[in-house]
């Protein structure tokens, strides 16, 4: 992943720019509304998980031909 | 590949759809085929002079489409390779002229009528009506992808329109690949974006100087046999793909290697 002198190489920032991108283009779904469906989900998951850290993550994924949503959710400590 | 009605796209403008088409076009009839190349970039008009053939064009697509001369009238026969055919597009008129109707049935007529084996549609780039065209008489599609962002992002929308119009055979041609830049990491390999875009490979072609020499010329480098490396070669092992050789893949790095001894050993950087 790392040339010399630990430089990351162009290619693998373009690589991964190009997945992230077409991964929103493909579902005709904006960044911008990705987050507002990340703050929305987020209102909800608190009502039932109180304990939900606020630093979660969605994304969306190419599995094979499909693209899966994936939301990552860690719960606290104290409610585990 | 099976079909005979191929359409090159790309999305992106000046990827090089109008060099496939003319390159891939004059190998295959070189191999033997009868092929018609289509330019339906109404307005645009440049497979004529990529190809040389720009003093002879005497009707067009659209005076074909409105019924001002008969088919065969307006293809255009190369002067160095006589199973090759040119049906120019109109200079004058725009893409409101164009019609899939008239696009499809002039395409079954060069094939069942005029006994064409493969009809080559280079399209516009874009994806309106000028697309839509072109891509509807094709059974198969090559699509021309440049190893940097845009152009790739744009053939992976150009290659969800052609599955949407249920082409079975798309297969892309990654054009304008730099060994060098690759090897050092500064340039996407064909791998990653075979690996972005999920389709088959059917060429990868390096960048050429003898591309832009040809086509001052109006020659397409396919037909400069002497020239084994480079573009022209590509081109023509994409031809032969296409007719169902199984042709290895030169490999782009170890020519890179090579040069990179060459010049060390004549003292260049």
């Amino acid at each position: 992943m790392f040339g010399l002198f630990g430089r990351k190489r162009s290619k693998d920032h373009v690589k991964e720019r190009l997945k992230l991108v077409l991964s929103y283009d493909r579902a005709k779904l904006s960044p911008g509304r990705m987050e507002q469906l990340k703050q929305e989900l987020m209102g909800v998951i608190v009502k039932y998980f109180p304990a939900a850290e606020s630093d979660y993550d969605v994304k969306l994924e190419q599995h094979g031909d499909r693209m899966v949503f994936v939301a990552n959710l860690p719960m606290s400590q104290a409610d585990a | 590949m099976n079909a005979r009605a191929i359409v090159v796209t790309s999305g992106k403008g000046g990827v090089g759809k109008t060099t496939t088409t003319a390159n891939v076009g004059a190998a295959l009839a070189r191999q033997g085929e009868k092929v018609c190349v289509i330019d339906t970039d109404v307005g645009l008009r440049n497979l004529d002079v990529v190809m040389g053939l720009e003093g002879r064009v005497v009707f067009d697509l659209i005076d074909v489409f409105e019924g001002r001369c008969k088919l065969r009238q307006a293809l255009v026969r190369d002067k160095r390779v006589e199973t090759l055919h040119l049906l120019p597009a109109s200079q004058t008129k725009d893409k409101s002229a164009l019609s899939e109707a008239r696009m499809k049935e002039t395409v079954r007529l060069l094939v069942d009528e005029e006994g064409f084996d493969r009809v080559l549609i280079d399209s516009p780039a874009g994806i309106e009506s000028g697309f839509q065209t072109a891509a509807s008489a094709a059974e198969g599609a090559l699509v021309v992808v440049n190893p940097e962002v845009s152009s790739v992002r744009d053939a992976d929308r150009i290659i969800g329109l052609l599955e949407a119009r249920e082409i079975q055979e798309v297969r892309l041609v990654v054009n304008r690949i730099r060994p060098e830049m690759v090897k050092r990491g500064d340039m996407l390999e064909v791998e990653d974006v075979l690996d972005i875009l999920g389709v088959k490979l059917i060429g990868i072609v390096p960048e050429d100087e003898r591309i832009l020499v040809s086509t001052n010329v109006g020659s397409p480098a396919a037909l400069d046999e002497s020239s084994r490396n480079g573009a022209g070669g590509a081109f023509r092992d994409i031809a032969k793909r296409l007719r169902g050789e199984d042709v290895p893949y030169a490999s782009l790095q170890a020519s890179s290697g090579f040069l990179t001894g060459l010049r060390r050993l004549f003292g260049g950087s």
